[in-house]
């Protein structure tokens, strides 16, 4: 069985860049900032940047380990670029048969069968991005590396792109790689995410290991959390007390850590009301809303220390608007206390 | 203020388009166009015009075929001391193409750096139709090359990337998506240097001479003929208003026709994480 194996360590402009990781026949996710060197682990990866030192290996066969560094042509990959990169001048079967294979199951298999003659530029966001799958499939390539495959969508067509390619990877089987700055993306089409930032994995995880046990401020920060700093001093009935930097407000929580912290609190595990509700939440925010945005059936509330996403209904019942004033309010075991980045 | 403004420009523009024109225009004033086509049948301007279309056809090939795959270099590796390549490339541009005359001279010529050497294989190049094509190659390169390194340069990185990936050598990426994908850049530039070789004038009469049916080209031979037979000179320098015209007229066709049809996929390059 092959599985693609890293341990790398490549220098980039600024920083160096090191990972280690074992991709077996699953798609793992690497999420961070731009620029935290997610798209130089699949160009060394591909053979298109040589590493510092490590060791590249897929199943048996070393790409590169200091004395072997196969060039591109030579290793097995099919390589799914930012924008597509789709040969301008040839058609659509032509670019997919570029390097050798026939484009016709694959074509049908990704629904673009009848754009065979087309040229790229003819062609929408959606359908470039096949036509690049298509032609990086085409080689029956060992590895699979998708950089940013959804980033040059526009919103209307990524859901739906989204779930087709969830089911091709899950299809393939093979090991893939998928460079993203979007959790969501990477939650929903990988088995597990790693988290880069400054060149480091912060964190690799399945995506629910990841929102549930976030290891620090950064990969909290990516998982879509609030993420607050604050002091943490122990206070009365096992809970410990954060006073946040802003001076102002204290929140109470079930986890324990000392000195100077990140608290962890995720958009959905806020609700808001008009009046301080009467139950058990320990922690109640009286805020003013900043801005409401609404997406789907969801409407992410933007406070002024922290957000709120609720369900659209609650957000008209509640008639939410810029300016005013409502309650946030949220357990003390729905928070997390993770290490100051 | 605002209409003062308008007012110099426009006259500065009017200016300068009609001193741009009116040499050109003259040259076709000056007598009917019918007798100016009957002096192209004259002995001298027959010998001139094989003269340069041989030489500038070998020039021109020779500059072709070397130059491409040196620009390819150029444009698409980055190496210590490119910059100064880059430079040096561009230097015979701003050089009087009399200095480029001496210099082939210098060092081809019989006493030249390279005389000796040449001499003892029996070859002799100055004064020859071989001196024309040193001569012409030499002005047009850097022409070509200039345009040709912004051609390769210009090339999405990602796209020969993914060329590679998909098994591709560098000859494959070289043949079926580099030069297809610069194809209007080396073109424009290859029209170019065309029209300037098939001008050149100053080196190849240092370099060559003016001898009629052996080194003399057409510019040459509008210097020889302008003091003995003046429509002659002047049905060349027509011929060469057309040619010109013909060119630029076809560098201008060739883009429409490139950006309205394969309109290039993507912006410019992104370079994220």
């Amino acid at each position: 069985m092959d599985s693609l194996r890293l341990d790398l360590t490549v220098a980039t402009r600024s920083f160096d860049v090191e990972l280690s990781l074992d991709v077996g026949r699953e798609t793992v996710a690497l999420v961070g900032p731009s620029g935290a060197g997610k798209t130089t682990v699949l160009r060394a990866v591909a053979g298109l940047v040589q590493p510092a030192r490590g060791r590249v290996a897929c199943g048996d066969d070393v790409w590169f380990n200091g004395q072997v560094d196969l060039r591109p042509e030579q290793r097995s990959v099919g390589y799914v670029f930012q924008e597509y990169a789709l040969f301008p001048h040839l058609t659509v079967s032509k670019n997919v048969t570029f390097g050798g294979g026939n484009a016709d199951g694959l074509l049908d298999r990704l629904g673009i069968a009848h754009l065979a003659n087309e040229r790229p530029h003819a062609l929408s966001g959606g359908e470039r991005q096949r036509v690049a799958l298509a032609r990086a499939l085409a080689r029956k390539p060992r590895v699979l590396l998708l950089d940013e495959p959804m980033a040059a969508l526009d919103p209307h067509t990524r859901a739906e792109v989204r779930a087709e390619l969830h089911d091709l990877l899950r299809e393939l089987a093979l090991p893939t790689l998928i460079v993203t700055h979007d959790f969501e993306d990477a939650a929903a089409l990988a088995n597990r995410v790693g988290v880069i930032a400054d060149g480091r994995l912060r964190q690799l995880g399945t995506p629910a290991e990841l929102l549930g046990a976030p290891a620090d401020a950064v990969v909290a920060g990516f998982a879509g959390a609030n993420v607050l700093a604050g002091d943490a001093k122990q206070a009365a009935g096992a809970l410990t007390e954060i006073r946040l930097d802003d001076g102002e407000t204290t929140i109470l929580t079930a986890d324990t850590m000392q000195g100077r912290v990140s608290l962890v609190i995720y958009p959905w595990d806020v609700s808001l009301s008009r009046a301080t509700p009467e139950d058990s939440t320990l922690n109640h925010l009286h805020e003013e809303i900043v801005s409401v945005v609404r997406v789907g059936n969801r409407a992410r509330v933007r406070l002024r220390t922290l957000t709120a996403e609720v369900t659209s209904a609650s957000a008209d019942r509640l008639d939410l608007r810029p300016g005013e004033r409502v309650v946030a309010s949220f357990k003390a075991t729905a928070t997390r206390l993770v290490p100051r980045a | 203020m605002r209409r003062l403004f308008a007012v110099v420009v426009g006259f500065a523009t009017a200016f300068a388009f009609a001193f741009l024109l009116l040499p050109v225009v003259a040259i076709f004033a000056r007598v009917p166009v019918g007798h100016l086509f009957s002096q192209l049948g004259d002995r001298v301007t027959r010998d001139a015009l094989l003269v340069s279309l041989k030489t500038s056809a070998i020039a021109h090939a020779c500059v072709l075929f070397l130059g491409t795959p040196a620009a390819y270099l150029l444009g698409r590796r980055r190496f210590r001391g490119r910059a100064a390549v880059l430079t040096l490339v561009e230097l015979p541009l701003v050089l009087p193409p009399a200095v480029a005359g001496i210099g082939l001279l210098a060092a081809f010529g019989r006493f030249g750096l390279l005389g000796g050497q040449l001499n003892a294989l029996g070859i002799r190049i100055g004064f020859t139709q071989a001196a024309v094509v040193l001569a012409v190659a030499f002005v047009e390169s850097p022409f070509y090359l200039r345009g040709a390194i912004a051609a390769f340069e210009s090339l999405d990185d990602d796209v020969l990337a993914a060329a590679r990936t998909l098994g591709a050598g560098p000859w494959k990426v070289f043949l079926r998506i580099a030069l297809p994908l610069a194809a209007g850049g080396l073109g424009a530039a290859s029209a170019l240097a065309l029209a300037r070789g098939l001008g050149e004038f100053g080196a190849t009469i240092i370099f060559a001479g003016s001898l009629q049916g052996v080194t003399q080209t057409l510019p040459l031979a509008v210097y020889a003929q302008f003091d003995q037979n003046f429509d002659v000179a002047l049905a060349i320098s027509a011929l060469f208003v057309l040619v010109g015209a013909g060119i630029l007229i076809g560098l201008k066709v060739a883009g429409w026709i490139r950006f309205g049809s394969i309109s290039p996929l993507r912006p410019a390059a992104s370079t994220s994480s």
